[in-house]
């Protein structure tokens, strides 16, 4: 077990590696001087070398690299000339709304995918499936930005029941920030409890097509505790991994969530930073959307390894 | 394959509702998108101020824009831009991934593990926002589109490859052929390839409807194709601004890109079920 949370770690920090490698290199190729868009359009040139030795563009590529991961590991990612910021404070504002999404998500996904994929399993072929499984196709096939709208035009706009934008913090007004949170959840839980639903309901089957579940059913063990106690413990496996592989994407529904939610988080900075070629921000951004989800599927693997006995042996 | 084997594989796509459906829609959307100049029943580009943000009528079946376009035109061009999008992304990805994850699987060694580190590197990614970084290189417009959509698409593809290429290569023809003196070359054209096209086809119908849900979500962000191009994404965007006085204008284009996209899923649900049964949920 030891060996293998070692390997497991190891290999994220190679990930890690490359992946910061590909985010400098791509922020290098952006065409246009970075002096140039930092400092406008008239400056001398005693004030460009200046600028250039400040941010490092004077040393070769390789230093600049070395440059800029050691002042990430310090976390500075630079300074915003236009927010006037450290981007490291500028990320961290931004990452907290973000990681309430991804929560609120998260619950709301697992909440409608669980009990889904459960009856369809144990009712297979019939309405309830083939009910449970459309749902499921539709909520992960309808884009989230167009399902956020369809949502503000019902629940905000037309029923008045929910805010339909905005974004407030859960230690300044708790109750505020579950009302403002949940239009966005649900645009993005549904999105990702249709891809759970579906693993949950073909996990189970083949659980319960299982000689050790037969073998309960053989004994008289009733249909209820069989799936709760017996099928279910080891249906959650694989589903423990999807949720892992699936958190890129679903980060990438949270940035197009929040452009139609107006929460000021990870995605609207990363936009807006590009409209206003604020370079220095995107790479951070990008490299920080990066980790979350390295880290997040090192802790998927080591729960799936702490789960699944066969990997703890090995 | 004989064409009896063929027929067998037809078949059990047939039997499957989900997967013909799936083909229908797709090949509605084929013909929307190559018959658009004949079925368009307006200039898609025409504005017509009299006529702003109207809803459904017998003139303008599916309303018109903040601009006076007619909706219907616009949602059957913007089927074009869709279409091109996700099959060139997807088809140039499979290019490069598998070639990739051939070399990787059949050589081995030092090679793969660089080529598979990159791949890993490049699937750390959350792929919208790699595509978001991509088109800050690129700039915008269809043709950085494809491109930055086909890049993060490339590691599935080298990986799926990858996989089944180590399997095959220690079946006894491939050895055999290593020792009738055929090149590597060769080998892998004629008898790896052709043994590990299954689960590339099924990825490539899958990854289709991802390519384009990522192209209409740069194109909402405003990193896509300009205006005025009549695009899925920038269509839901434009009327989310109009969402109280004229719903219709984002929810068409949404009803449009949420038929493909689940006739796109179920059309690759149904080849995997047909061409890779042992992968069937």
């Amino acid at each position: 077990m030891t060996a293998f949370v070692l390997r497991r770690i190891g290999q994220t920090i190679v990930v890690l590696a490359i992946a910061s490698i590909i985010v400098f290199a791509l922020m290098r190729m952006i065409p246009g001087d970075p002096i140039q868009i930092i400092m406008g359009g008239e400056y001398s040139p005693e004030a460009e070398a200046q600028l250039r030795r400040q941010l490092g563009l004077d040393r070769s590529i390789i230093e600049q690299y070395f440059i800029w991961i050691a002042n990430v590991l310090r976390g500075e990612f630079g300074y915003s000339y236009l927010n006037h910021t450290p981007v490291s404070v500028l990320l961290w504002d931004a990452f907290l709304p973000t990681l309430f999404l991804v929560i609120g998500t998260t619950i709301v996904g697992l909440l409608i995918a669980l009990p889904s994929g459960i009856i369809a399993a144990i009712k297979k072929d019939t309405v309830w499936d083939y009910g449970s499984m459309g749902f499921a196709i539709l909520g992960y096939s309808m884009p989230s930005f167009w399902k956020g709208i369809i949502l503000i035009w019902i629940f905000g706009v037309y029923l008045g029941w929910f805010p339909t934008m905005g974004y407030v913090h859960p230690w300044d007004n708790p109750s505020e920030s579950l009302w403002r949170l949940t239009l966005p959840s649900l645009t993005l839980g549904t999105f990702f409890s249709g891809l759970v639903a579906r693993i949950t309901r073909s996990s189970l089957l083949e659980v319960l097509d299982q000689d050790f579940i037969k073998a309960a059913r053989a004994r008289g063990v009733r249909q209820a505790p069989l799936v709760y106690k017996h099928a279910l413990q080891n249906a959650l496996i694989p589903v423990v991994t999807v949720i892992g592989l699936q958190f890129g994407t679903l980060l990438g529904g949270a940035v197009l969530t929040e452009t139609v939610f107006t929460i000021p988080g990870m995605g609207r900075l990363t936009v807006a930073a590009i409209l206003n070629r604020e370079y220095q921000v995107v790479q951070g951004a990008v490299l920080l959307g990066v980790v979350f989800v390295v880290v997040v599927n090192l802790i998927v693997d080591l729960t799936y390894a702490f789960l699944n006995p066969k990997i703890r042996v090995h | 394959m004989k064409a009896s084997e063929y027929a067998r594989l037809w078949r059990r796509f047939c039997r499957n509702k989900g997967a013909v459906f799936g083909l229908g829609v797709f090949l509605a959307i084929v013909c929307m998108a190559l018959f658009a100049d004949v079925l368009a029943p307006y200039n898609p580009f025409e504005q017509n101020y009299a006529r702003i943000m109207e809803g459904p009528s017998t003139e303008h079946w599916l309303g018109t824009d903040s601009f006076g376009r007619d909706m219907l035109s616009r949602i059957i061009y913007g089927a074009r831009i869709a279409l091109v999008v996700g099959i060139l992304a997807v088809m140039l990805a499979m290019a490069i991934g598998v070639t990739l994850g051939l070399i990787s699987g059949y050589y081995g060694g030092l090679l793969d593990t660089l080529i598979m580190r990159i791949m890993d590197g490049l699937f750390a990614f959350p792929i919208l926002i790699l595509a978001i970084a991509l088109m800050a290189v690129m700039g915008f417009g269809v043709r950085n589109v494809i491109i930055a959509v086909a890049i993060v698409s490339i590691a599935p593809f080298a990986r799926v490859t990858r996989g089944d290429v180590l399997a095959v290569r220690e079946e006894p023809y491939i050895e055999a052929a290593r020792l009738a003196g055929i090149s590597n070359a060769a080998i892998i054209a004629r008898h790896v390839l052709p043994n590990v096209l299954a689960p590339i086809i099924v990825q490539g119908a899958l990854r289709v409807s991802a390519a384009i849900i990522t192209e209409a979500g740069l194109s909402f962000l405003g990193l896509g194709p300009q205006p005025p191009t009549p695009v899925w994404g920038s269509m839901i965007a434009e009327g989310r601004n109009f969402i109280v006085m004229a719903p219709h204008i984002s929810t068409f284009p949404g009803i449009a890109l949420m038929i493909t996209v689940v006739g796109l899923n179920l059309l690759g649900d149904g080849l995997r079920d047909t061409l890779d049964p042992k992968l069937k949920r």
